[in-house]
């Protein structure tokens, strides 16, 4: 994309070691962010990427080593002291007030005033420069309730960017929560703000992202600088074995043979979406459906697990031909287990244990005379820690002190727990790392050679492909044909998910 | 268990708390205060608090309140005055009491569970409902009748047994709930209702159940805290127990509940009812005037709150 501006340093981070008790998080890290680029800082959960933000952000205090900031010694004590600094965060989650307007919350904090009271004129100006900048065309006066996530996302970019001087962007994972469009619509806005002169630190799972906007990258493995570099003498396979410090090796996997039908749907409509279903999914295989957020997938999975009311049309259980119930305990009952693409508010009991987590549909397992044995409990959820891989201390520990891709493998160990036979994964692998998406892929890969059925929805066409024996694509609520994954490939997925071709 | 599992526990700090006010008031008032007479009859002031409390505690970790436990207790002293007015049996009285208690709880629980209304809300509209049932019953007035026998259940009894049978009825009924909350595959559902509903209904609970449930052992409790009410004031009072529900919410809360759900221990609970009644009662042996004693509770439950954040991760 554009030139590299002047060549001047605007951030260097210089031999940074930094320890939490025993653990060494980062030790003699080492790089440099030139002013007005585009610096992709990359590496798996876990490889000290946020331990090197938060200190850049003077969340923390490193033991040894030192930041200079435009060749300037700069050593924040606190968030207050990096901001005035020119150092802006947006957090991976937009945390916006869902109830205020735009201009409200670009501002929030430092509204302009008037006669000591807010001046509106002024927000509004300072929020459409700050939306110019990113070539963004956001109503200031929009009510962020009523945006989409694209936007609630630009809108997070903007308030960072309305900060008086705010000279270093750190964008982590903006693009992690969204679907394929709406993140191209943040990435358009991140290019728009690169040729702005603003230096941006970006930090990302999706390395075909990465080469998109970034021009240099440092890729970060246990808590130490692996490479720095230009990203285009970097190819994406070649960024991921930095990453991981393995290659990924893709094997076309051996077909497998499907069994009986355990679930068929029959013209299923939600309260909403979906507005017309009708597939079989037989033992034995991953049936992918494509598609873009919103066109109705997550309401599929909703209706058929008994989450959201079925309008018409039939829900069909293999074994239950007569009618077992269809809310959700009635449907986990039938082998129907279901995973939620919000993990945190959603997929898991975030204050609780792991071993309550993975227990607690059926603790009856795990009970003697209606009182729960802890012992039963961790002896449970030890053996599938280590058969899903999650990487934990203890089985007591809070669900919520884990890394996101160990929390799915908690939500996911729970499904083993309840001996599902059935499952509705959506978005099983959102704002993971590649580590951990890959064990999952291999995970349901095992699953699936084992007979069990799997409803995989994923905004990404490549996971479809590389996990799916068949795959439809869903266009506002209704779904195409299903196809053998053989007969598809991306640019089809993905004209398809987009309308093109249904 | 290591003294660092032991501090973690919920009911620690509350227990820390009592024990110290409880050795200053002593210190203070060596000889009233220290008596077994002072001791008995702060357990028996705090029966129908800690009987509610058992109950709160269950609703505050679903996330949920209850507003309407004082018009509860007041209701059933007076259904019992009721009815053995009308010439019951005592025993016939009594379940009658306790049925009315569960069934207000199954009110509350089934018009937040079916109709979704908040239960702040919904136990403001049915506090009111029940004080005025309650009059109505009475024709607003106290009811007075023999109470056959039922006053013994909180009378002191001199003698071997130093605590009436009410006190041990409720020492009972608080060790089932702590047992229920802390221990049961019911207790863990209705934690993880409190702590995240969805990720409850995910998991395949039964939220609605478990909420009309939880509601409706509140009920019970209040119902039996009733029947102790009533054998304490031998009338149906429909005007008793009037802010009974805020003294409730604080002994939970004191106890380590968090009104956000998810988090609340039985035990804990119990400590933060008897802290209160020792203030109280430790108050007025000092001689220290009814305004002081209130700011002084106010004071306690902010303060043991603040604390408890420091235990929390």
């Amino acid at each position: 994309m554009s030139m590299r501006p002047s060549g001047s340093t605007a951030l260097t981070v210089e031999h940074i070691d930094k320890s939490f008790g025993a653990t060494v998080a980062l030790s003699d890290v080492s790089f440099s962010i030139g002013s007005g680029e585009v610096h992709a800082l990359l590496g798996e959960n876990g490889a000290g990427k946020s331990t090197v933000l938060s200190i850049i952000a003077g969340l923390i205090r490193p033991d040894r080593g030192a930041l200079r900031l435009d060749g300037k010694p700069f050593a924040p004590k606190s968030a207050l002291e990096a901001r005035e600094g020119g150092i802006a965060i947006v957090p991976q989650e937009p945390m916006l007030a869902r109830d205020l307007s735009v201009r409200e919350n670009v501002t929030l904090g430092r509204e302009p005033l008037r006669f000591g009271l807010v001046d509106r004129n002024a927000a509004r100006e300072i929020t459409k420069q700050a939306m110019a900048a990113l070539g963004a065309s956001i109503d200031p006066d929009a009510i962020v309730s009523t945006l989409s996530p694209a936007d609630c996302q630009i809108v997070t970019i903007a308030r960072a960017l309305a900060h008086r001087n705010a000279r270093v962007l750190i964008l982590d994972e903006p693009t992690s929560s969204l679907s394929a469009s709406d993140a191209s619509h943040v990435l358009e806005a991140v290019q728009k703000l690169a040729t702005t002169g603003k230096t941006i630190i970006y930090v990302s799972h999706h390395l075909a992202e990465v080469k998109l906007v970034a021009q240099r990258f440092t890729v970060m493995r246990a808590g130490k600088v692996v490479e720095s570099g230009d990203v285009g003498g970097a190819s994406v396979a070649r960024l991921a074995e930095l990453m991981l410090g393995r290659s990924l090796e893709v094997e076309r996997r051996k077909r497998r043979a499907p069994g009986e039908a355990l679930l068929s749907l029959d013209r299923v409509a939600g309260a909403r979406l979906p507005l017309d279903v009708s597939l079989t999914l037989r033992r034995g295989e991953i049936l992918g459906i494509a598609g873009l957020v919103g066109a109705g997938r997550s309401e599929l999975c909703r209706a058929i697990f008994g989450l959201d009311p079925v309008r018409s049309g039939k829900v069909k259980v293999a074994r239950y031909e007569a009618d077992g119930g269809k809310r959700p305990w009635q449907r986990l009952a039938q082998g129907l287990g279901m995973l939620s693409e919000d993990r945190k508010g959603e997929g898991l009991l975030t204050t609780m244990s792991i071993a309550d987590n993975i227990t607690i549909s059926r603790l009856g397992r795990v009970s003697k005379l209606g009182l729960v044995s802890t012992k039963a409990q961790d002896d449970a959820a030890t053996s599938l820690i280590a058969r899903v891989g999650i990487k934990a201390q203890s089985p007591r520990q809070p669900a919520a002190s884990l890394s996101g891709g160990n929390q799915q493998k908690v939500a996911i160990a729970r499904l083993l727990f309840d001996d599902v036979d059935v499952f509705l994964l959506d978005e099983p692998t959102r704002g993971i790392d590649p580590g951990s998406r890959e064990s999952i892929y291999r995970l349901f890969e095992e699953l699936a050679d084992e007979g069990k059925a799997v409803l995989w929805v994923s905004s990404q066409a490549a996971e479809l492909l590389r996990v799916c024996d068949r795959v439809a694509t869903m266009y506002r609520g209704r779904l195409g044909p299903v196809r053998e994954i053989g007969d598809v490939d991306e640019p089809k997925l993905l004209a398809e998910a987009a309308g093109g071709a249904a | 268990m290591s003294a660092r599992d032991l501090f973690k526990r919920p009911w620690v700090g509350p227990l820390a708390a009592l024990v110290i006010v409880y050795g200053v008031f002593a210190a203070l008032l060596p000889d009233t205060f220290l008596g077994g007479l002072a001791l008995q009859l702060m357990v028996r002031q705090t029966v129908v608090v800690a009987l509610c409390s058992v109950g709160m505690t269950l609703v505050i970790a679903l996330g949920g309140i209850d507003l309407s436990v004082g018009s509860i207790v007041a209701l059933v002293t007076v259904v019992i005055a009721h009815q053995l007015k009308a010439g019951r049996d005592a025993s016939v009285a009594v379940m009658l009491g306790v049925l009315v208690g569960a069934a207000c709880g199954l009110v509350n629980g089934a018009l937040t569970s079916l109709l979704r209304i908040t239960p702040f809300i919904v136990t403001l509209g049915t506090m009111s409902v029940l004080r005025g049932v309650a009059k109505g019953l009475a024709n607003e007035q106290k009811i007075d009748v023999d109470a056959a026998g039922l006053d013994g259940l909180m009378a002191m009894s001199p003698g071997v047994n130093p605590f009436p049978i009410g006190v041990w009825s409720m020492a009972a009924l608080a060790g089932l709930g702590a047992l229920l909350l802390a221990r049961s595959r019911f207790g863990r559902h209705l934690l993880a209702s409190g702590s995240n509903e969805a990720a409850a209904r995910l998991a395949g609970i039964s939220y609605g159940k478990v909420t009309l449930i939880t509601y409706t052992l509140l009920g019970l409790l209040a119902g039996v805290a009733g029947v102790m009410e009533f054998s304490r004031l031998t009338v149906g009072d429909p005007t008793d127990s009037i802010g009974l529900e805020l003294s409730v919410i604080a002994a939970v809360v004191i106890g380590g509940g968090s009104l956000s759900g998810g988090q609340g221990s039985v035990m804990g609970s119990m400590f933060g009812a008897m802290l209160m009644t020792v203030i109280a009662t430790g108050a007025t042996y000092l001689g220290v005037a009814n305004w002081i004693q209130q700011i002084l509770t106010g004071v306690i439950i902010v303060t043991a709150v603040s604390l408890d954040r420091f235990r929390r991760p």
